[in-house]
């Protein structure tokens, strides 16, 4: 639930997905659900030469489970805040976001 | 059961001892992290800053057999990262020395 609620938070943010195939894509983040599946606007894929078949698509949706790395925006996030509600305990939501309440 | 003391009663505390602090993570896929570790959650899904990653490739040597190609380390640095809990193998807290 918390790091779900942390993805909430980056919506409208630019994010590089990494997939567990090595393929990297470059999007905005539209949207998330629990199973951190993610939907991508405006892709663009880093390497093209090996991932051609992928040049023409503009916008995705992520299978939450092929996905290995999220690198997020440092300052779109609060650490001092993660790690409070880490030792919360993961149920807990990281901040509010008024776009989507829990 | 009190589990605000210092002590460790479940593995995860450990982790959680380990909160804003620099820890080693190995991924599967010979892919090992070292990055500031700022959440976590029951999947080991990990959120971490000044991540450091190395990926070990094994390039074949021509002529020799497959198990001594020479190993070539890979590294990349990334400010912040969400890890997925199902890659990782193990979470290692900073050597307190």
């Amino acid at each position: 639930m918390l790091i779900f609620s942390v993805f909430k938070t980056l919506t409208d943010q630019t994010v590089i997905v990494e997939l567990k195939n090595d393929l990297l894509i470059t999007g905005v983040l539209k949207s998330v659900d629990q199973f951190l599946n993610i939907r991508l606007d405006n892709i663009q894929i880093s390497d093209e030469v090996r991932h051609p078949h992928m040049i023409a698509v503009k916008n995705c949706f992520i299978r939450g489970s092929v996905v290995r790395y999220v690198q997020i925006p440092a300052d779109a996030v609060d650490t001092q805040l993660l790690e409070d509600a880490t030792r919360r305990g993961s149920r807990f939501c990281y901040k509010r976001c008024p776009k989507f309440p829990d | 059961m009190d589990t605000s003391s210092a002590g460790i009663q479940e593995p995860f505390d450990l982790i959680r001892l380990s909160l804003n602090e620099r820890v080693f993570v190995k991924l599967r896929g010979d892919r090992e992290l070292t990055g500031v570790l700022h959440a976590y959650d029951g999947h080991m899904n990990l959120i971490m800053s000044a991540v450091e990653e190395t990926i070990m490739v094994v390039e074949p040597v021509e002529g020799a057999p497959h198990s001594q190609g020479s190993v070539n380390y890979v590294k990349r640095k990334m400010e912040m990262l969400f890890v997925r809990g199902d890659g990782v193998i193990l979470v290692s807290p900073p050597s307190r020395t």
